[in-house]
């Protein structure tokens, strides 16, 4: 490989790797076939680093810190596994389990679910810290869809694909910390929002149940984010 | 759909002319936002849907987005002050010299939790940060008027006095 001008060389798991300037840690990564952990993080949207799940340690940082907001520097050394990591990873999946009233068993989205399979490859077994159980609601005022708060873990995937790729940012987040909800326009009923143009991309980006398409059971529940990069690419000034 | 036209003012009220003056103020800017809802706030004392749906599409600013902001600042009020209101400072100084009692004995005899009004319109409890007299904790601010050293009586004596006419 021919270093492009500007290209950053740093270390990544003791192997000597390059960067175009401006890359992530996480996009670098990716593309030296290194797996890093992610929940809120999805190729075609920008990145906000909410999940914590790709915390890397960077050599010479007080703190961890999360490889999809992490651009690379010159010399950067980063380990992307530890059993420091691991353990912080583990108990991140567990807190986002405990946050609200994640019941896979019950779920639309059993067996179709991104948090639950980024649970299991990170080989969480159980939830050490106790649930809050909170009181949500859910909305199905939508023609077609329907927002499970109790399933939410405030990725912002929808916020975002709304905003940057639908442009009709009817998403976003209202209160603050374990007040948060995603709400759509003034916290209203999603089926009387006056900006949402039900073009459902939120609901396939969703990685939880927390939005899912009525009437989509068993086998057809699965969701299909691959429209992103297309449009991404579709959109591109030739 | 969407209207995209910049709205005219929700009401005769003067007072959307000062919300209007902010944005003129800032050439309608986007980064307007907060400093625009702060009118509103000083104005109307709190900030309702009708006026952030105003400001939002005034400003260009998804409505969403505005309602983000709205519920994310503690100073933003959506709910219409109270007849009087009662502010316990929580800031560092007040809570050591015993802030989190008052307020806990502010919930009780009022029967609401801070950020809250009185059903009958009376008293808002409001929870501050640092009111800066910090050399006078715990600090108490019924209405306009600082009481230093609060107590438990401070309060029960200001309750008693509202209720009498």
């Amino acid at each position: 490989m021919s270093a492009a001008p500007g290209a950053k060389t740093f270390v990544i798991d003791g192997v000597d790797a390059s960067a175009t300037p401006g890359q992530t840690i996480l996009s670098a990564a990716r593309e030296h076939n290194i797996f890093i952990p992610t929940l809120c993080h999805l190729e075609g949207l920008g990145d906000v680093g909410a999940c914590r799940l790709c915390l890397v340690e960077v050599k010479g940082a007080r703190r961890l810190l999360p490889a999809c907001t992490t651009r690379v520097d010159e010399g950067m050394e980063v380990t992307t596994n530890s059993p420091r990591l691991a353990d912080y990873r583990q108990m991140t999946m567990q807190l986002l389990f405990a946050e609200r009233n994640h019941v896979c068993s019950v779920c639309v989205a059993n067996n179709h679910c991104e948090m639950q399979s980024m649970a299991t490859t990170l080989g969480m077994t159980h939830v050490e810290v106790p649930y809050r159980f909170p009181a949500l609601t859910v909305d199905a005022s939508h023609e077609r869809f329907t927002l499970d708060h109790n399933r939410c873990i405030l990725c912002t995937r929808c916020v975002r694909v709304c905003s940057e790729i639908e442009g009709a940012h009817t998403w976003d987040v209202m209160g603050r910390g374990i007040q948060s909800k995603v709400i759509t326009d003034l916290d209203q009923p999603w089926g009387t929002s006056e900006t949402c143009t039900s073009c459902g991309k939120c609901v396939q980006v969703c990685p939880t149940g927390a939005l899912f398409q009525k009437n989509r059971t068993g086998e057809r529940r699965g969701k299909d984010p691959s429209f992103l990069p297309y449009l991404r690419t579709m959109r591109e000034e030739l | 759909m969407v209207n995209m036209a910049r709205p005219s003012l929700p009401s005769e009220d003067k007072r959307w002319r000062i919300v209007q003056g902010t944005m003129r103020k800032h050439g309608y800017s986007r980064n307007a936002l907060i400093e625009t809802l702060h009118t509103v706030q000083q104005s109307f004392g709190f900030l309702d849907k009708d006026a952030i749906r105003f400001v939002a599409s005034s400003l260009r600013v998804p409505p969403s987005q505005a309602y983000g902001v709205a519920t994310f600042y503690h100073l933003f009020q959506l709910r219409p002050p109270g007849k009087h209101t009662c502010q316990v400072c929580l800031g560092t100084a007040c809570f050591i010299n015993g802030a989190e009692r008052l307020m806990k004995h502010a919930e009780k005899s009022l029967g609401i939790q801070a950020g809250e009004t009185t059903p009958d319109g009376e008293v808002s409890l409001l929870a501050v940060r640092c009111v800066g007299s910090c050399s006078f904790a715990p600090v108490m601010i019924f209405d306009e008027k600082t009481h230093s050293y609060a107590k438990s009586e401070t309060l029960d004596e200001q309750l008693q006095a509202w209720r009498q006419p």
